[in-house]
């Protein structure tokens, strides 16, 4: 009996992933989005096994002759740095970082705002007063000198790379969020909710949140979008993992050589990157918004 | 006559807090609601009706004050709950609503079963096999098919969502459901349908309900005694035949013009010129004297106090004693165009 509700369970959470998957595919964009960000993913996953080379490794071509400064070409894809690092491997692998970081944070700080949003929103007056006021007061926080006292402090990590990052993200999606459950609080469903004897939490988790979702789901990839983009200036400006290789930090190093005037190709693969897997990001969480309004779904 | 009370309230207020000053939403409303009766109330928009019933089930925003001498439901007195005790044990399980615009009561992204499932969830133990039949059932007596419940409120007409609501108020069986408007925006066939399946109910499962509204021929069909709202006050309440053939109250008696009767053919309607008060403000006499045509000097100073005409007929006016020759005046249609 145990077995066979749970077998029960599975084919019903089969049946809602498929639901999602159908309505994600049938728009040929989201689609498309959905396709990028697998292939992401697919590449983070099996960096170190796609990569062809160290990415700290100085290459030499066939002809055995140091390859600095290289375009692509079929020897070096997406070519050199000028200490002679292939961009290609470094690009695979610091998919990896970036999608970490970018994951990461931005699941947290959607977490955050969006409860600190549904609280406010929902209780009002001094609760909300008070988790607002001090969003106002993260609003005022500079991110640069933030995550540089941050940085010189713990030192060049990861996790407060990430830490600094969901500090200063969840903040607007916190106000978005607000703004849509005050919206829906008022909203007949709510009051006869309250009405049936359902408790407070019950009322902003059950009834609310779901919908809130379509804006939460847009927030979530916003979130990571923007995650992506604040891990890149932060490598970009030089206070990123010096461990780890990411997007932002292929860019500093960019920078860091003097020859952005010369090496096109060294700019371009990882900012095509960047903005490609964030439109794609945008583009599947679009149609999120009809898997969480059924009421937009084509019949 | 002694019949079971099942809810008493006594002299019930609700105030509203606004920049521009209270609002007194409710005033002074005393009534009971006998078992197994309908208790209609009636009224135009913006009389407090919707208040009254939102104050006992205390649905309220905090910005409005509520006291009241008596509000008790059976035997138990409901002022003293704290609202955890009161929505785990009292909303639902023994009062349950027919919210106002039941139409869009039901959350959209849920299955309307869900939804009836979840009612009866929150206040038994039953599991969600036991929870799924009871729902069929309910689906059952308000005529709705039960494979209905794995359907979006959106595929639902008004009619059904309004259905669909009146059987989640059945879901556990409570000893008063009130009904705030359930007919309001339906068109004339559909509400004939809801009415008489309401009707039906109430010959299958004996139950308490206490009727809102503003459409006199719906009221004066379904209950059996009426009160009759104005400004935030209960002007007349009277058992339905009394009310309407012996009216006492000078706004009944306009009411009664103001609507056609199937009888008497050709006959002209009058309304009542005028509009109703603002409720802003403490207000000091009645607030029907401004559009009331028999008016006295006492009528825009003082308060009037329930006067008891007969049993269970009582009404809230200075001159209740001259009714035979207000009557008399009221029908003839000068006396309500002489307040212009």
């Amino acid at each position: 009996m145990a077995v066979k509700t749970r077998g029960k369970k599975l084919n019903h959470l089969k049946k809602v992933l498929l639901e999602h998957y159908r309505i994600i595919v049938s728009n040929r964009l989201s689609a498309t989005g959905l396709i990028f960000i697998i292939f992401f993913l697919l590449i983070a996953i099996f960096a170190p096994w796609i990569a062809p080379n160290d990415p700290w490794e100085m290459m030499y071509d066939s002809n055995g002759e140091f390859a600095s400064l290289r375009s692509p070409s079929w020897e070096f894809w997406l070519g050199t740095t000028h200490l002679g690092y292939d961009l290609f491997s470094q690009l695979i692998l610091a998919t990896r970082t970036t999608l970490l970081i970018g994951s990461i944070s931005g699941g947290i700080s959607i977490v955050i705002g969006a409860n600190i949003g549904l609280i406010a929103g929902y209780y009002g007056g001094k609760t909300d007063e008070f988790l607002m006021r001090f969003t106002d007061i993260l609003y005022g926080m500079p991110f640069l000198p933030f995550i540089i006292v941050l940085i010189s402090l713990f030192g060049r990590h990861l996790e407060f790379i990430i830490l600094a990052i969901v500090l200063i993200i969840w903040r607007t999606s916190a106000r978005v969020i607000r703004a849509q459950t005050i919206s829906i609080k008022q909203r007949q469903f709510i009051v006869a909710a309250k009405a049936r004897g359902c408790s407070d939490f019950r009322i902003i988790y059950r009834h609310i949140l779901p919908n809130v979702l379509p804006l939460l789901l847009l927030y979530a990839a916003f979130n990571i979008a923007w995650s992506i983009i604040t891990e890149a200036s932060a490598s970009f400006l030089g206070f990123g993992d010096g461990e780890t290789i990411s997007w932002g930090g292929m860019l500093y190093e960019l920078w860091l050589s003097g020859k952005t005037r010369v090496a096109w190709w060294w700019f371009a693969a990882p900012s095509i990157c960047i903005v490609l897997l964030v439109i794609s990001l945008v583009l599947v969480s679009r149609a999120y918004e009809e898997v969480a309004n059924p009421r937009l779904r084509k019949r | 006559m002694s019949r079971k009370r099942v809810l008493g309230v006594k002299n019930l207020n609700v105030r509203y807090k606004t920049q521009k000053g209270p609002v007194h939403a409710v005033n002074d409303v005393t009534f009971d609601v006998f078992e197994n009766e309908v208790f209609g109330i009636a009224g135009e928009s913006g009389c407090g009706k919707s208040t009254l019933i939102r104050a006992l089930m205390r649905l309220l925003p905090d910005s409005a004050d509520v006291f009241a001498n008596e509000i008790k439901l059976g035997e138990q007195d409901l002022r003293s709950l704290s609202d955890k005790h009161f929505r785990e044990d009292v909303l639902w399980s023994k009062m349950s609503l027919v919210p106002q615009s039941a139409m869009n009561s039901l959350n959209p992204v849920y299955r309307v079963g869900d939804q009836i499932i979840e009612a009866i969830q929150a206040h038994t133990s039953d599991n969600k096999k036991t929870a799924r039949n009871r729902a069929a059932e309910l689906f059952d007596v308000v005529g709705l098919q039960p494979d209905l419940m794995d359907n979006y409120p959106h595929e639902y007409s008004g009619g059904m969502r309004q259905r669909a609501m009146i059987a989640m108020s059945l879901a556990l069986d409570p000893g008063l459901i009130i009904m705030d408007e359930p007919t309001t925006g339906l068109d004339v066939l559909v509400q004939e349908r809801i009415l008489r399946r309401i009707r039906e109910i109430r010959k299958e499962i004996s139950s308490t309900i206490i009727l809102i509204t503003h459409d006199i021929a719906v009221i004066s069909e379904m209950s059996d005694r009426i009160g009759v709202m104005y400004g935030g006050s209960l002007m007349e309440q009277a058992p339905a035949i009394d009310l309407f053939e012996s009216p006492c109250h000078p706004y009944t008696l306009g009411l009664k013009n103001a609507f056609p009767s199937i009888r008497s053919k050709g006959q002209e309607l009058i309304s009542i010129p005028g509009s109703p008060p603002t409720l802003i403000g403490e207000g000091t006499g009645c607030p029907f004297a401004e559009r009331c045509p028999f008016k006295v000097e006492r009528c825009s100073k003082e308060f009037p106090t329930v006067e008891k005409l007969a049993e269970f007929h009582e009404v809230r006016c200075f001159r209740h004693d001259e009714t035979p020759e207000l009557r008399e005046l009221a029908s003839k249609k000068g006396t309500w165009l002489s307040l212009k």
